[in-house]
């Protein structure tokens, strides 16, 4: 548990905060300071934007993903490592200006004091922790409670809201350990060892996570980026995380990648870039995976249940653990969560936000019904 | 069960048969008895417990989650055993996580109204992946793409001993089968030979081309109508009655009309039909009637079953699979004669001379119920398998029509990556309306072309599925058409397959729909 109300290491642009202690007769309402507005989530008295969905004057970034960090705002405060994801994604129009803040380190933005905590979601990833004449509120972005060898892991901050999304917002959603889907790729890699393995992850987080993941079940021989995954991969070694031996899936001849794993996109493990891999099983790393519809909709042969997101479990979890008597639910299904921390006392409401991943950054889309069920019944062998 | 389990989402989620048979193989070869014999009985529907109603497992699921939560899961996962798996409350260390032998066990000697009971612990002990299996198979639905047949397979595949030695052996046995793993491990020596109402593997025929047929010689060939319903396998013995897919899978249950009319000690080979006051229907009728674990009273009326007999393998306890074809037929008739079974008849010989002559009867036969012919030599043993000679079937030439291609979706396996199964549909005034659906009859280098007209001609895409532009004529070949309710241009071919690509040709000189309904036989 962080009590970020006794960080001593200060970075303020403006004069010292307020104590958080002042009476309380005249703490805001949070609703009076922290609105949603169609740009996104705006903090009135230090004016910015939080994740905004499109160009602001300043903007606080929780993370990296494409629906949270997007290009052009004019000035940007992120973590570190968020600020070297947004450059190494958008170059120049990651922003006009962009400044650093590390974990735990607060700064002043107008009247409200920011502090950065992680969020255990990917390399870099934060909450943003904001406080206003005495209320403390975070949001944070997106985020998960197990161990991630990628990235710091998610510390809970007692706080008066609590902004969180819900993602994996159902109680179906229990991701099982990742040491046991792992262990279902090896298993597959040695029953088929004429085939190729295709796992298909995000760019960001997801496969570097899952590469990390196969290093610590001892699995040591190269792995083939597709080359929408390489640079991401490239700056998370830079950063500090090292994912051992990474080649491009290219100029190889097909007899090469036998026996191999390749890690691609989503888009790409059942699609045409596929086709240099010998007879690949079709692996994807997603929380989605948990419902089996889905996966066999997408044509994967081999479901891993790893996801970026807290599962039903965690995101209980953690509206016990921040203690906030009031919780916010930005994206994802929040009606579930919603309904639960009602039952339990808490105030919720959802915040109907637009312009977020519904699925979870670059998790599977949802493919709408088929239009057509055209054909015979009878096709194909009876019995 | 954790293997079990594995096992069981590992052959849902793969797709090819040759990838089946290999997970299979594996948990053989890593499992102990008598937990890897109760599953291959799972697997080939030989397990006989108090299953468990889904009704009775959403009540009890009821009582340990908020049903407000459990309604938007299921709304959101739309499968019940799914639903139940994922969501029921994690209790770890409640419980020791029960082995398939012991569920299978218990649920032999429960009654019903203790089942909840009994399952309620077990689902407490396993994991999401274990309770899905757990759930599958006690209510009865281990639905998963695989069928007996291809459980024996994948077994002799591992025991490295032909299918139908295991098929031979296999009704003496039950399960966990002990002698059957301890004889293919090389432990004990093969089991004996059942006498019980076990399968026989058929024999079955290799297709005839019409180029090939002036190569025979037409006076050793007995011919007969290939019926266009189930092939089934009837085994009445010892009082028991079974009736058997092509594949061996145990079909009775759906099938009470014929079973009760089984008192006779035989096994026969011979087409399951829906008749009519002696008229075969279309074969849409038939489909009513299967893959289901039991039937209405209405659907016995509605579709009444019917087997048209053609072949003999035991009379009493007498084997007559090594007599040929023209004596075993002459012992059917002769049976026939004697036990005047209900529900059945002979399938009639065609008399003939000449291929010529054949061949004009074969042109001529456009009923529904028709499909070709069946040529056998008439000193053909009842061999088990495919052998090349001896029996021929002789389908007659297909249907076609000019359709336009309106939806590509993915294929699946190694064609994941091909737009490989095509929607097609004809005119109905200026408008095309789907007909069917075919994913096969094109080469490789064909799909590949196809694949690529199908990406560069996207109007809109829903997930897996992208709609076209009305520009591809593609000619689909097909074995007969007939009304359908479920279908909106209330036709559906059967077999319909690829079998020219049209590039040339306009869209607008594609077949009109009124062209197909004529086809139809009613
Ligand atoms: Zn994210
Ligand atoms: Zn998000």
């Amino acid at each position: 548990m962080v009590d970020i109300t006794h960080m001593t290491h200060m970075t303020s642009t403006t004069p010292a905060a307020p104590s958080a202690n002042v009476a309380s007769a005249s703490i805001p309402v949070p609703e009076s300071w922290i609105k949603v507005l169609p740009q996104g989530l705006y903090v009135e008295p230090g004016d910015f934007f939080v994740d905004p969905v499109r160009p602001a004057a300043r903007a606080v970034i929780t993370h990296g993903h494409a629906d949270h960090a997007r290009p052009n705002n004019e000035r940007v405060l992120a973590t570190p490592d968020t600020l070297a994801i947004m450059r190494a994604r958008y170059g120049d129009a990651a922003g006009a200006s962009l400044q650093a803040l590390p974990y735990g380190e607060r700064l002043r933005i107008g009247e409200v004091n920011v502090t950065f905590v992680p969020a255990g979601h990917v390399l870099g990833s934060a909450q943003a922790v904001m406080e206003y004449r005495g209320c403390r509120i975070v949001a944070s972005g997106d985020y998960k409670r197990r161990a991630d060898a990628t990235c710091a892991p998610f510390e809970p901050v007692p706080c008066d809201v609590f902004i969180t999304e819900a993602t994996f917002g159902l109680p179906v959603f229990r991701h099982p350990p990742d040491e046991g889907e792992i262990a279902r790729l090896l298993h597959s890699v040695e029953l088929f060892p004429e085939r190729s393995h295709v796992v298909g992850a995000y760019a960001l987080g997801k496969c570097q996570r899952v590469i990390a993941l196969l290093r610590k079940a001892g699995y040591d021989k190269p792995i083939f980026l597709h080359g929408a995954l390489i640079p991401l991969s490239n700056l998370y070694q830079e950063l500090g995380v090292d994912l051992g031996d990474l080649r491009p899936a290219t100029g190889l001849k097909k007899d090469a990648f036998v026996g191999q794993i390749v890690m691609a996109p989503p888009s790409a493990v059942a699609d045409r870039w596929a086709r240099r891999l010998p007879d690949p099983v079709v692996c994807m790393a997603s929380g989605w995976m948990t419902v089996r519809q889905r996966a066999k909709q997408r044509g994967v042969e081999l479901p891993l249940v790893i996801s970026d997101h807290a599962d039903w479990d965690e995101l209980c979890q953690t509206i016990d653990d921040v203690g906030a008597p009031e919780i916010w639910v930005t994206h994802g299904r929040e009606e579930a969560l919603v309904h639960h921390a009602t039952s339990r006392g808490i105030r919720a409401r959802a915040l109907a936000m637009v312009g977020f991943d519904e699925e979870g950054q670059g998790e599977m889309p949802e493919p709408p019904e088929v239009p057509v069920r055209g054909g015979s019944p009878t096709q194909g062998e009876l019995l | 069960m954790k293997r079990f389990a594995e096992l069981i989402d590992g052959l849902i989620f793969t797709p090819s048969r040759n990838g089946k048979i290999r997970l299979m193989g594996d948990y053989f070869s890593h499992t102990p008895d008598p937990e890897r014999g109760f599953a291959l009985a799972a697997l080939t529907g030989g397990l006989s417990f108090t299953d468990a109603k889904p009704a009775a497992l959403r009540n009890l699921v009821m009582t340990r989650v908020d049903p407000v939560l459990y309604g938007w899961s299921y709304d959101f996962v739309g499968d019940t055993a799914e639903t139940i798996s994922l969501i029921w409350p994690p209790r770890p260390g409640a419980n020791r996580e029960p082995d398939l032998s012991e569920v299978v066990e218990t649920l032999a000697e429960t009654r019903r109204v203790d089942v909840p009971k009994v399952v309620e612990r077990w689902l407490d002990a396993l994991d999401a992946q274990g309770r899905y299996a757990l759930i599958k198979l006690i209510t009865g639905s281990l639905r998963i793409g695989v069928s007996a047949r291809l459980a024996k397979t994948a077994l002799a595949e591992w025991g490295k001993c032909p299918v139908d030695e295991i098929e031979e052996v296999w009704h003496g046995l039950t399960p966990p089968y002990r002698p059957l793993f301890d004889w293919l491990e090389g432990k004990a020596e093969r089991p004996a030979v059942g006498e019980g109402a076990g399968f026989r593997p058929l024999m079955l025929a290799s297709p005839l081309e019409d180029d090939d047929i002036a190569a025979l010689d037409a006076s050793i060939y007995r011919a007969e109508w290939k019926w266009d319903g189930i092939r089934v396998q009837l085994v009445a013995k010892g009082g028991e009655c079974r009736i058997y897919s092509r594949t061996g899978d145990d079909i009775g249950p759906a099938f009470p009309d014929i079973l009760e009319t089984m008192d006779f000690d035989a096994v026969l080979d011979g087409e399951l039909l829906v008749t009519r006051d002696g008229v075969v229907a279309p074969f849409n009728d038939l489909q009513q009637r299967l893959n289901r674990k039991a039937v209405t009273a209405k659907m016995l009326l509605d579709y009444p079953a019917y087997v048209r007999l053609y072949d003999i393998l035991f009379e009493g306890p007498e084997d007559l699979r090594q007599l040929g074809f023209e004596i075993r037929r002459k012992r059917l008739e002769d049976w026939y004669g004697r036990a005047k079974p209900q529900r059945m008849d002979l399938s009639p010989m065609l008399p003939f001379t000449t291929w010529g002559e054949l061949a004009e009867l074969r042109n001529g036969a456009r009923e529904n119920s028709i499909e070709g012919l069946m040529l056998k030599r008439f000193d053909s043993a009842y061999v088990a398998g495919r052998p090349k000679g001896p029996w021929f079937k002789w389908k007659r030439g297909p249907l076609t029509m000019d359709t336009v291609m309106m939806y590509a979706q993915r294929g699946h396996g190694k064609r994941s990556s091909f737009y490989s199964d095509y929607t097609f549909g004809a005119w109905k005034g200026d408008e095309l309306v789907p007909v069917g659906k075919a994913y096969s009859g094109f080469t490789d280098e064909e799909l590949v072309r196809l694949d690529k007209w199908v990406r560069n001609h996207t109007t809109k895409r829903y997930g897996p599925v992208r709609e076209v532009e009305q520009g591809l004529v593609l000619e689909v070949a097909f074995d007969s058409v007939h009304r359908s309710t479920r279908h909106k241009s209330g036709v559906a071919m059967r077999f319909p397959r690829v079998a020219r690509i049209r590039w040339d040709k306009p869209p607008h000189e594609a077949d009109r729909l009124e062209t197909l309904e004529k086809l139809i036989v009613e």
